[in-house]
């Protein structure tokens, strides 16, 4: 093997991206088939300069950086991210208190 | 009645449409949607197991959650023009776990933004809007000092502002002043020519890369692969990278936008590449070897 080349690193880190996804059936999953075919596809061309070969490249590198990134957002996001406001009726019981029932509704409900 | 609200949630639809069908059904579920709007917008529980892609009428690929067709939120068919858009759609459903974090489906966003183009524009606006960006291109404001951040826009910005002016043909300078540089109208012809080529789909992408981006000159230069995704994202953060290579960088911050923006940005570029690829494998047979 001639050492890693661009290529081989953006198919290990595909690799391991989809792995991290579907778990240890990620070999059965549409997008590892595909990426195995494509790769396999451009692997083999008789031009020194192959311009497919090169624009396949840089999509499966955009490719890595998406499904690289949106792991590490989502990570990032669960760390980090605010859980929100409870319900009204959810703090009013914290304090013990409880909203009164209007069996008419509010008025500006329908 | 249970059948009705699962045909409802084949839709992806916002909390708004479920919290409208919901007030006029008093059963259990009201309490979990209301709990669900309530919570967070963007975010729902998963209500599928499998996902599979088939080839539907015209050759376009369809999104199959369980045994459901998926559609847009404006509730047209979800379709993409190709194999690979629709795999990579398929990835990112099979990718949620418990809850459907929507914020988080760059590629399904797009597609469902030019399936149903909720703002009805045309080519024509959509190019303009996107040449808009040409004046106030990120890489031709320079600052005046400190000299190291005046260098190190010099030595990455330049390359690119004269790589994009020789594959085009146009002149794009730099400039100091809070104005800008002045862009001459042959170069905003130029562009609004070559962004014609583009089709419905791709120049949604590009649109939208442009705008995360904030410059037309860094989304160009990565769509015809002079840069890479994560080059691009970083020219275009290059003072706030300086700035953090200075002070430190702020985890929840920093890193976070960092992240977001280098996942829309793929998925803007991934989109407008397969949007506009057309592949086809030529098998040479091996002559005298």
């Amino acid at each position: 093997m001639s050492g890693l080349t661009p290529s081989l690193r953006v198919f290990r880190g595909l690799l391991k991206e989809l792995r991290a996804i579907h778990g240890s059936t990620y070999k059965n999953s549409l997008a590892y088939n595909y990426v195995i075919d494509q790769f396999r596809k451009n692997e083999v061309t008789g031009e020194r300069q192959c311009r497919a070969r090169q624009e396949a490249l840089h999509s499966s590198q955009a490719y890595l950086c998406l499904l690289t990134s949106t792991r590490q957002h989502l990570a990032l996001h669960k760390l980090y991210h605010g859980k929100g406001d409870r319900g009204l009726a959810e703090m009013a019981g914290i304090v013990g208190l409880r909203l009164p029932s209007q069996p008419g509704g509010k008025g500006w409900e329908e | 009645m249970l059948r009705s609200i699962f045909r409802l949630q084949c839709h992806l639809g916002s909390p708004r449409n479920l919290l409208k069908y919901c007030s006029r059904d008093p059963t259990s579920n009201f309490s979990l949607h209301r709990k669900a709007y309530s919570t967070a917008l963007a975010e729902r529980r998963k209500f599928y197991d499998d996902v599979s892609i088939a080839q539907g009428e015209g050759g376009v690929y369809e999104i199959h959650l369980d045994r459901k067709k998926l559609k847009t939120p404006g509730g047209k068919l979800f379709t993409t023009p190709n194999e690979a858009l629709a795999i990579a759609v398929a990835t990112e459903w099979d990718a949620q776990k418990d809850t459907l974090k929507f914020y988080s489906m760059h590629l399904t966003t797009l597609c469902n933004t030019a399936i149903d183009n909720p703002t009805h524009r045309d080519k024509q606006q959509m190019i303009t809007a996107a040449l808009k960006y040409v004046e106030t291109d990120t890489v031709c404001y320079r600052v005046d000092d400190p000299p190291a951040l005046v260098e190190l826009q010099r030595n990455e910005w330049d390359p690119v502002l004269h790589w994009i002016e020789n594959r085009y043909n146009v002149v794009i300078g730099s400039s100091y002043n809070i104005l800008g540089p002045e862009i001459p109208g042959a170069t905003i012809d130029t562009f609004r020519q070559h962004l014609n080529s583009y089709n419905f789909w791709s120049l949604t992408g590009l649109e939208f890369v442009i705008t995360q981006l904030k410059s037309v000159v860094l989304s160009l230069a990565m769509i015809d692969r002079h840069l890479t995704v994560e080059e691009a994202v970083l020219l275009s953060r290059l003072e706030e990278e300086y700035q953090i290579q200075r002070w430190g960088s702020v985890e929840w911050c920093h890193d976070y936008d960092m992240y977001e923006l280098r996942a829309r940005t793929a998925a803007g570029a991934l989109f407008v590449q397969l949007s506009s690829e057309s592949s086809s494998v030529k098998r040479k047979l091996l002559q005298d070897c």
